[in-house]
């Protein structure tokens, strides 16, 4: 944990508003149901629980990495915190500052300090573009003279390793998949952003091109006080580089902890899946069966009780009527451990509860 | 796929009363006032006053709407201002001759484009390929009439082959389409209608075949040593539900656009009738033979539809 | 589009890495359309005949309305007619250079109105989606109910002939056409992430339609209204030809068509010449456009 007492010693900087201590942003019941339309008169007939409730908090400096299936609501939760699309229910706390609110600070000063960086896909880039001018336009339109935007997006590209001369005035479709990734990275950037939100930002590139943008990515955090929240289905890559894990299931959180904490001692059943899904260096230890059988239930009828249990090793009676809560997940220190699992509260009725708190 | 029929007829509805709304319009922007034509020159204002209350054109737009949507349904489309005739009668009778040859056209255009289509897919870049385009780009870009003309100057003046206009001696009375001495009128409309539904289609159907040729499925026939014609019954039978699509939206597109052709051949279909209406500003008969086409387009469109989801697999089952 | 903005960016390149040259979208697809020899020729075609239309007056060798009973309907090359007379004696070379003024107008001018009318439709409708959307889309679902050409009798028969009506029936005739492709277009666009990654800087909707949004958007929409230019010449000349445009002593081919129509017996020849005018003009564009699709369809 010394690494993360470091990163918050760190944070020391002129931009903080908050102090060390208040984490960077606290998110309080999110919540976002998509309508589903159907039948004659396309009337709104269910809806899809993408997001359902979840409170979390990042520190200053920290990476929390984000895991789970597709479909669990990792993607709308983070076009929920950039405010892409418009949330059903909860609070957005940025370094002590409530956003969006009358009295907090306005959408503006968040889009200056929250800044995403898109799947590599061929549609985070504008085709018609020069990609010069595509890291400049976030800065153009925060005021910035057309001299000192290019400047800055100039710079930038150096910074994330491409040389300005030479691919400044060339299109997305005359990039490879990491020189795309990098202009992504650069373009967050150019807001001179706090926090950035990496949505499998590495997902799409191959092995060694993914190495070399998670290095940049290490570097960038450091030289610029960054802090990261990391998405990706990728348990190695979100190990290799998070403080944090938090994991989801069906739009709620399951489970969150310090990383070696949840790599090595996880208590969610459905973490422990996840984990077991890994593929094993020692080809002695990998297993045939998959641990996880079937896909996950719909996000539009959620199983009653725990969500998981359809699909638990260890589900009984408790699990199909009573759904387990996480606890406080705002008010307790960032080393703890917690699980929305009742094998790990206390008298939940489930055979293997613990008889006390630990 | 009930479903989707349902939803398919329900969504229909809307269109029908927009269908209607802008065939009202259609007198509201004819410029004049209906009134005046009425009126016997030493008329006072008076006079015009009680007539205006008499047809309800003293009324609210909307009110008038109403009115006169509440005719339509019953099948009243009003008088004809040249002969004082019901317009309903008028463009039924006209309305069967046209359905008839642009029926033949259609039929006639679609086996066509999909034979030279399926040709000129298979032999790519080739000779037949390009002279089947060309062809192709010929009848999209002719306009109609004027092909007309040019048959008529072609077959009916230099080689007197067939006659130019009108559909013979007793008019559509006693037409047969089983005979020559009838159907002879009716050879140089169909061709003249034929032809630019043949070039759109030959197009559409020559992009569809030389598409699914170039799929990975087509390549696995291939490798399991299909020949190369059971190869295009497979591309072919992939692309019917686009054909059908294409095939019912040039019907409506001849039923509704053979005006210019009737005209040339004096064919007495709806486009003659039309043409008729607006030479001499007959709005009345303008409005009911404009209704009558497009409701007919709109049902073509409905049924194609349906047809379609009966023949693709993938609408089908959903 | 990318050009101009790009243009303000730009500086020479002369750095030694720069090995790569580097072309704008534009460009690239001029350096495909550069071996397309047909599209060239018809482009060659269709300059020549704007070119001959603008300077009509120049050109033309004789008064295009000046009519003589004594020199009616005679044949191509009678003396200095070089293509005949029509049926009113008037020089026929000289009705059809003037007559292209005014057919060409009407393939043109309703095309670029209605892209704009419809395009901005469309954008609006695509970029803001859900109410507005189905409010745009369904009404324009109602003209789609029609037939081009019958919607275009339908409104010109009902405002009656002249220029001007022929003008705004052709554009409303072709709104809903481009309204619909721009507005699929828009909503393509809209999904991308890189609208997202523009709106998450804090961008106002106005300067992402025009960085973002517009500059996708407009070449599918230019293809499209270029393959309508030859669809606006063939209606227009269609109510020509039913007198439903303009007034009898102005040339216009569809109109002359029309009134030639009479004389394909005395004259078949010279009966037909403005219909291959016609003709020829909607082949050139329609093949222009074809190249022009192929030329901006590759994206990579």
């Amino acid at each position: 944990m010394s690494d993360l007492m470091a990163a918050q010693k760190a944070a020391a900087d002129p931009r903080d508003r908050g102090g060390p201590a208040q984490p960077m942003l606290i998110v309080d019941g999110f919540k976002k149901y998509f309508p589903i339309r159907a039948g004659l008169l396309n009337r709104q007939v269910a809806e899809v629980k993408a997001v359902d409730d979840v409170s979390f908090f990042v520190m200053k400096g920290e990476t929390l990495g984000i895991v789970g299936e597709s479909g669990c609501g990792k993607s709308t939760l983070a076009r929920l915190l950039m405010h892409l699309i418009r949330k059903d229910a909860g609070q957005l706390i940025l370094d002590g500052d409530l956003v969006g609110e009358a009295s907090g600070i306005l959408l503006d000063g968040l889009r200056r300090s929250l800044q995403m960086v898109f799947q590599d896909s061929s549609s985070s880039l504008n085709p018609r573009l020069p990609i010069e001018q595509s890291i400049a336009y976030g800065p153009r339109v925060q005021g910035a003279s057309r001299q000192v935007a290019r400047q800055q997006a100039r710079s930038l590209m150096e910074k994330v390793g491409l040389n300005p001369n030479l691919f400044g005035q060339r299109y997305a479709h005359e990039l490879s998949g990491g020189q795309k990734q990098r202009v992504n990275i650069a373009r967050a950037l150019a807001l001179d952003p706090r926090l950035l939100i990496l949505d499998e930002a590495v997902s799409a590139l191959d092995k060694s091109v993914e190495a070399q943008v998670l290095n940049l990515l290490g570097d960038i955090k450091k030289e610029l006080r960054l802090t990261y929240i990391f998405i990706s289905h990728d348990l190695h890559v979100v190990r290799y580089i998070s403080d944090r894990v938090m994991v989801m299931y069906l739009g709620q959180l399951v489970e969150i902890g310090p990383v070696d904490t949840i790599y090595e001692d996880p208590k969610h059943p459905y973490t422990q899946a996840l984990l077991a899904c890994r593929l094993n260096m020692d080809p002695h230890e990998r297993v045939d069966a998959a641990p996880l059988a079937g896909d996950p239930p719909s996000p539009v009828i959620p199983p009653p009780g725990c969500r998981f249990h359809t699909r638990c090793p260890y589900v009984e009676d408790v699990c199909k009527t009573t759904s387990p809560g996480l606890g406080d997940v705002l008010r307790l220190s960032p080393k703890q451990h917690l699980a929305a699992c009742h094998m790990v509260h206390p008298r939940s009725g489930h055979s293997s509860a613990p008889a006390f708190a630990a | 796929m009930w479903l989707y029929a349902a939803r398919r007829i329900v969504l229909t509805i809307p269109i029908l009363l927009g269908v209607t709304i802008i065939c009202f319009a259609l007198v509201q922007i004819a410029p004049g006032d209906p009134i005046q034509n009425l009126l016997s020159p030493t008329s006072s204002a008076a006079d015009a006053a009680r007539l205006r209350a008499a047809y309800g054109l003293d009324q609210p737009l909307p009110i008038q709407y109403f009115i006169w949507l509440g005719r339509v349904l019953v099948g009243n489309l009003g008088t004809s201002i040249a002969n004082n005739m019901p317009v309903a009668g008028e463009v039924m009778h006209a309305f069967s001759n046209t359905v008839v040859i642009a029926l033949i056209s259609v039929a006639l255009a679609f086996v066509l484009s999909m034979f030279f289509g399926v040709i000129a897919a298979c032999r790519s870049g080739q000779l037949a390929d390009k002279l089947i385009t060309a062809v192709a780009v010929f009848g999209i870009s002719v306009p109609p009439f004027w092909l007309a003309v040019t048959l008529v100057i072609v077959f009916a003046v230099n080689l007197s082959l067939l006659p130019a206009t009108g559909m013979g001696a007793n008019g559509s009375g006693n037409f047969s389409y089983f005979q020559w001495t009838s159907l002879k009128f009716a050879v140089m409309p169909i061709t003249a209608l034929a032809l630019p539904p043949l070039g759109i289609m030959t197009r559409t159907t020559r992009s569809a075949i030389a598409e699914i040729l170039n799929q990975d499925f087509i390549q696995t026939l291939r490798a399991k040593g299909l020949s190369e014609a059971s190869v295009v019954v497979h591309a072919i039978r992939n692309i019917m539900p686009q054909a059908i699509a294409m095939l019912g939206l040039q019907l409506g597109y001849l039923i509704g656009g053979s005006v210019l052709v009737e005209t040339v051949f004096t064919w007495p279909g709806t486009g003659y009738l039309l043409n008729k209406a607006v030479q001499t500003r007959d709005i009345p008969l303008l409005q009911g033979t404009i209704l009558v086409l497009a409701t007919a387009f709109v049902l073509i469109n409905l049924f194609v539809d349906l047809m379609q989801s009966l023949i693709d697999p993938r609408i089908k089952r959903s | 589009m990318s050009e101009i903005v790009a243009d303000s960016f730009r500086q020479p390149v002369r750095d030694p890495v720069s090995l790569v040259p580097v072309r704008s979208y534009w460009g690239s697809v001029w350096q495909r359309l550069r071996f397309d020899y047909v599209t060239l020729f018809c482009l060659a075609v269709i300059l020549l005949i704007v070119a001959s239309a603008v300077f009509a007056p120049w050109l033309a060798p004789m008064d295009p309305d000046k009519s003589s009973m004594a020199y009616r309907l005679r044949p191509v090359g009678y003396r200095n007619f070089m293509l005949g007379t029509d049926e009113q004696g008037r020089d026929m070379l000289s009705r059809l250079l003037y007559g292209g003024r005014i057919s060409l107008t009407m393939g043109i001018l309703p095309v670029m109105l209605s892209t704009l009318i419809g395009g901005l439709f469309g954008v609006v409708a695509g970029y803001y989606g859900g109410k507005i959307n189905m409010a745009i889309m369904r009404t324009m679902d109602v003209f789609f109910a029609f037939p081009s050409i019958l919607l275009a009798i339908a409104i010109s028969g009902s405002l009656g002939g002249g220029i001007t009506n022929q003008l705004l029936t052709l554009t409303v005739v072709l709104i809903p056409p481009l309204c619909r492709v721009a507005e699929t277009a828009t909503t393509q666009v809209r999904t991308m992430d890189f609208v997202d990654a523009a709106r998450s800087t804090g961008a106002s909707t106005m300067s992402i339609l025009f960085t973002h949004v517009l500059i996708n958007v407009i070449s599918p929409v230019l293809v499209y209204a270029s393959t309508l230019v030859s669809v606006s010449i063939i209606l227009a000349s269609g109510l020509s030809f039913l007198g439903l445009g303009v007034s009898p002593p102005t040339a216009d081919w569809g109109l002359m068509l029309a009134t030639l129509r009479q004389s394909i017996y005395v004259q078949p020849l010279v009966s037909a010449i403005p219909g291959i005018a016609i003709l020829v003009t909607s082949i050139a564009f329609n093949l222009v456009s074809d190249g022009l699709r192929q030329a901006m369809d590759v994206r990579a």
